[in-house]
């Protein structure tokens, strides 16, 4: 019957459209084409290109607000874009969107757990949404667990987990159904250190053993470090995006941070002395050096100005950040457009 | 049955070691599960099969069963659910018994209002589980719903179901008291009492979703439980007779969805009973059009379809995409 030849071509169907997805890698896991999303007079996504290859750990990084959110949100199909293209897995997210889902797991910044089932029901139930063969439920679930050392307590009800142990589970029903990319919309905010880590942990493991693309946000400067690119995002544009030490290695300065009893006096000093722009960056009077152990002893001997505290730091993402937006990424958050966030948030219910 | 057809497995061949359905995995997992000692087996890929009945068939059965579950866990919710059907029938009722005594002909009070009690817990109930939608939303968990590759209408669906299954089994328990309030226990009285429950159950979850598809806050949404409720409650003749209302209490009265519950019920445990027609027909008259006596399956169908239309405006409303 028709049963019949739809079986039939299923397999070769699936075939091609994987093939196509990421057979070979000339097919990105994710590709952005100027991409738009406006809320009313907000632009939350300014118009974005990017692509992530497969197998890839690729990051948002950017503070609260940046529009990091928002772009997950349309590229799982959950939030419709303005305009501009997207696709994922070789699937556009506006005309398959089912294609999307099926490719796709989601881990969300707010658990999206029932408190009321068990870690086991919570799964299986995903399993049965996401159509899982039965035969494969049973095997598949056991390993997803195994992965975020959740197994043994599979019978326990969600509401009793912690919050680490939730956004494992999480990442286990994320994994379930073996999506070709999975998306961590900031997977450890709202962790302890600890916590935090060991997840790092299991996402690094879950590389290595799964083939998977995966596609993150935070605003965590140390967590963008593991990433293999990342895109550094700001009130919705993308200002750099490459590898973690190439990113760095653009800054090639070396940044010190002075305190000092009058921050303004020291600006000036610094601007006519050493023909040095400096910002007062989280309280401290900051900027960028080549060689900055070397400088210091020219720092106090001529700056003419006292000084209480100096250090010296090798380029992080933070100093990335700085350079292309003027500001850390804590007082861009501190400052950073409420209104959007929130908008954001009003959305996203 | 409906599931095993969305298995896209053929002629019998275990659809695990579908090697060919990713070939490019057969390069990319080995070395991966090779450095993974703690793996013994290879990863078990898990292939999602694509749109189908069965699957959206099986997505209902999910969420319907999900519902369930949560009733089931919620002793506290089952329990105080029920207080106040035997607040209403026990307290009040007797409460009243004496006061009202001359024109009730004779019948007790308590099995006079006993179907607007029944039809109050159904309603009650049912509203509960809509509202389980606007906690799933606060809680998030309904975006693992709505990202799933089913279709929204399915997971409403699913979600009406259950609501109506949960809210028809506190009817039951209603119907299984019964007896205490003169209610004979005769098959085909009980069968029809629990399917106008059943039917009210759902078209009030129907209601409590299409109003949980635009409210977002709980508070709200209990807000308008309770002033929705209690006036359907009141209008709809569970606790008075509708012979001689004023004019104005009269056409509420027609436009309450709630009157076509209660009257096909009290008519019918009526018919049941051993109650002169003089009697009858001053408790339970029946409702009218016009003159025209509204028979019982006209009434189960506005029932329906108001159900139906409130059913189609969630699924309208679920379907948006922002």
């Amino acid at each position: 019957m028709t049963s019949a030849t739809h079986d039939e071509g299923a397999p070769a169907a699936a075939q091609a459209a994987n093939g196509s997805a990421g057979g070979g890698d000339a097919t990105p896991a994710v590709s952005v084409k100027s991409l738009v999303k406006r809320y009313g007079e907000v632009e939350a996504v300014r118009g974005i290109d990017f692509e992530v290859a497969r197998s890839e750990v690729f990051g948002f990084l950017g503070p609260n607000g940046a529009g990091k959110s928002t772009t997950i949100n349309m590229l799982c199909t959950l939030v419709w874009p303005t305009s501009g293209e997207a696709r994922v897995a070789g699937h556009d997210v506006m005309r398959e969107r089912d294609a999307v889902r099926r490719n796709i797991g989601l881990v969300f910044q707010d658990t999206t757990l029932d408190g009321y089932l068990t870690a086991e029901q919570n799964l299986r139930l995903h399993a049965e949404l996401y159509g899982v063969p039965r035969e494969t439920v049973a095997p598949r679930l056991e390993q997803v667990m195994e992965i975020v050392g959740l197994w043994e307590r599979r019978k326990s009800l969600v509401a009793t987990f912690s919050g680490g142990m939730k956004r494992r589970l999480e990442i286990a029903r994320g994994l379930l159904h073996s999506p070709r990319v999975l998306f961590l919309d900031e997977p450890t905010v709202g962790l302890d250190p600890q916590t935090r880590s060991s997840i790092w942990g299991y996402i690094t493991e879950l590389k290595q053993r799964e083939d998977i693309t995966i596609f993150l946000t935070t605003h965590y400067m140390d967590e963008a470090e593991y990433c293999d690119r990342i895109a550094i995002m700001d009130q919705g544009r993308i200002i750099a995006l490459d590898s973690p030490a190439a990113l760095k290695a653009s800054v090639g300065l070396d940044r010190v941070r002075i305190e000092t009893p009058d921050r303004d006096a020291a600006i000036a000093a610094l601007r006519e002395r050493f023909e040095l722009e400096a910002q007062v960056a989280e309280g401290s009077v900051t900027f960028g050096v080549p060689a900055g152990e070397q400088f210091v002893p020219r720092l106090f001997a001529e700056l003419g100005q006292p000084i209480t505290s100096v250090s010296v730091s090798r380029p992080s993402l933070d100093d990335v950040f700085m350079s292309y937006t003027g500001t850390t990424i804590r007082d861009a958050e501190a400052s950073s457009t409420d209104h959007l966030r929130n908008v954001a948030r009003m959305m996203h219910r | 049955m409906a599931t095993e057809t969305s298995q896209p497995t053929t002629d019998g061949q275990p659809p695990r070691p579908r090697a060919g359905a990713r070939p490019s995995t057969g390069s990319a997992a080995s070395p991966a599960s090779a450095t993974s000692p703690g793996s013994a087996h290879a990863i078990a890929q898990v292939r999602v099969p694509t749109r189908s009945i069965g699957g959206e068939l099986r997505a209902i059965r999910v969420v319907w069963r999900r519902e369930l579950i949560r009733f089931s866990r919620d002793r506290l919710r089952i329990a105080t659910s029920l207080v106040q059907p035997f607040l209403f029938l026990f307290v009040l009722g007797s409460g009243l018994s004496s006061l009202v005594s001359a024109g009730t002909h004779g019948v007790n009070f308590k099995t006079f209002i006993y179907p607007g009690v029944l039809c109050m817990a159904v309603m009650f109930t049912a509203m509960f589980s809509a509202a389980s939608i606007v906690w799933d939303r606060e809680f998030g968990f309904l975006r693992e719903m709505m990202v799933a590759p089913v279709r929204r209408s399915s997971l409403v669906l699913g979600k009406c179901f259950g609501g109506a299954t949960v809210a028809a089994f506190q009817g039951a328990i209603v119907i299984a008291i019964a007896g205490l309030v003169e209610v004979p226990y005769e098959l085909g009285l009980i069968l029809e009492l629990f399917g106008l429950s059943l039917l009210l159950a759902f078209a009030i979850t129907a209601f409590g979703m299409m109003a949980a598809a635009r409210i977002t806050q709980m508070q709200s949404f209990m807000a308008l439980m309770q002033m929705a409720v209690m006036p359907m409650f009141f209008i709809s003749g569970a606790m008075f007779s509708v012979v001689s209302l004023p004019r104005w209490l009269a056409i509420l009265n027609r436009i309450d969805p709630l009157t076509y519950a209660v009257d096909p019920m009290r008519r019918a445990i009526f018919a049941h009973m051993n109650i002169p027609a003089a009697t009858r027909a001053a408790l339970a008259p029946g409702v009218t059009w016009w003159g025209w006596h509204v028979p019982t399956l006209v009434e189960a169908g506005v029932i329906a379809v108001l159900g139906l239309v409130m059913l189609t405006i969630a699924i309208v409303e679920f379907s948006r995409v922002e």
